[in-house]
């Protein structure tokens, strides 16, 4: 991936087919490190899966055996000196089933990939699941930017679709003017 | 500085197009979203095509959905067209700037643009 806000896509996208209801991305930053965390309460894996999940050849997709979007993500993060975690609990066992991606970069490294255009990362989300709260949540030093869809949805009533073009567009213009101010 | 406020006024620009649409079986868009997907470009061509759609005032009547992977990586980033009544259009590799003009020459015009589909590449 050529930004890390394509992995945190990616990863989220897994929650969503997961059959989560909310997803929480929290970003932590500073000068030195970026750290990412998903969280979902979608219907978890069971420790045989999850202790393999990170093999390109394990994957829930039906069309052929490779995946490879958790793997990338290790690799990047351990690249540059950073680390991954992962832990789960599956809808089998536990009644507070959902699955947890943990990811630190180093920004010194050379392998470091810029966080690039998050604000169209969380654009793509909102757009793509209707019925999914997603809670956005970028610590850059001392500042925050933050989004939930909860707090949308209040102003939305139940009228209009989070999905809807011109939500998105306000989804966009709302981030953009966070991160400039 | 855009508030959340201001979703309250989108909520009442847009009651009357949300009823037509409900009532209404129109153009779809679809995009693959799966790791090759997003790996090969496909997040700004979503992104622009729902750009597009909300500029052109088609919400009612366009939906720009998302898909997992349909099987063909390496032509990603692949997007679908399905309009009522004609047969689905497969246009593959796509750009963002080639999204904005299958907005304006498929989807407006009504002639897909043939260069981009998958026939020929």
């Amino acid at each position: 991936m050529k930004e890390i806000s394509l992995n945190i896509l990616d990863i989220a996208q897994n929650s969503v087919k997961a059959g989560a209801t909310l997803v929480e991305i929290k970003i932590n930053e500073d000068d030195n490190t970026l750290a990412f965390e998903i969280t979902d309460n979608g219907c978890g894996m069971t420790e045989e899966f999850l202790a393999r999940v990170t093999d390109p050849f394990t994957t829930t997709r039906k069309t052929r055996s490779i995946g490879l979007g958790l793997p990338l993500l290790k690799m990047e993060a351990e690249m540059t000196g950073g680390s991954f975690s992962i832990s789960s609990k599956s809808d089998a066992e536990y009644a507070d089933h959902g699955t947890t991606v943990k990811a630190t970069f180093l920004k010194d490294s050379i392998d470091y990939i810029p966080l690039g255009d998050i604000v169209g990362t969380v654009c793509i989300l909102i757009q793509g699941a209707e019925s999914i709260d997603f809670s956005f949540e970028h610590k850059i030093n001392e500042n925050t930017v933050s989004l939930k869809t909860s707090d949308m949805r209040e102003m939305l009533g139940d009228d209009v679709p989070l999905s809807s073009a011109e939500v998105i567009a306000w989804v966009r213009e709302y981030l953009t003017d966070c991160y400039a101010a | 500085m855009k508030t959340l406020a201001e979703l309250s006024a989108i909520r009442d620009r847009m009651k009357n197009k949300v009823a037509i649409r409900e009532g209404e079986n129109g153009t779809r868009i679809v995009v693959g979203m799966a790791t090759c997907g997003i790996a090969a470009g496909a997040r700004p061509v979503l992104n622009a095509l729902v750009e597009e759609v909300d500029k052109a005032g088609l919400t009612g009547e366009v939906t720009v959905s998302q898909t997992g992977c349909i099987g063909m990586c390496r032509l990603e980033p692949i997007v679908e067209v399905i309009k009522p009544d004609e047969e689905k259009v497969t246009y593959v590799k796509m750009t963002a700037d080639k999204a904005r003009e299958v907005i304006e020459k498929h989807i407006k015009g009504g002639k897909p643009v043939v260069e981009y589909t998958i026939g020929n590449n």
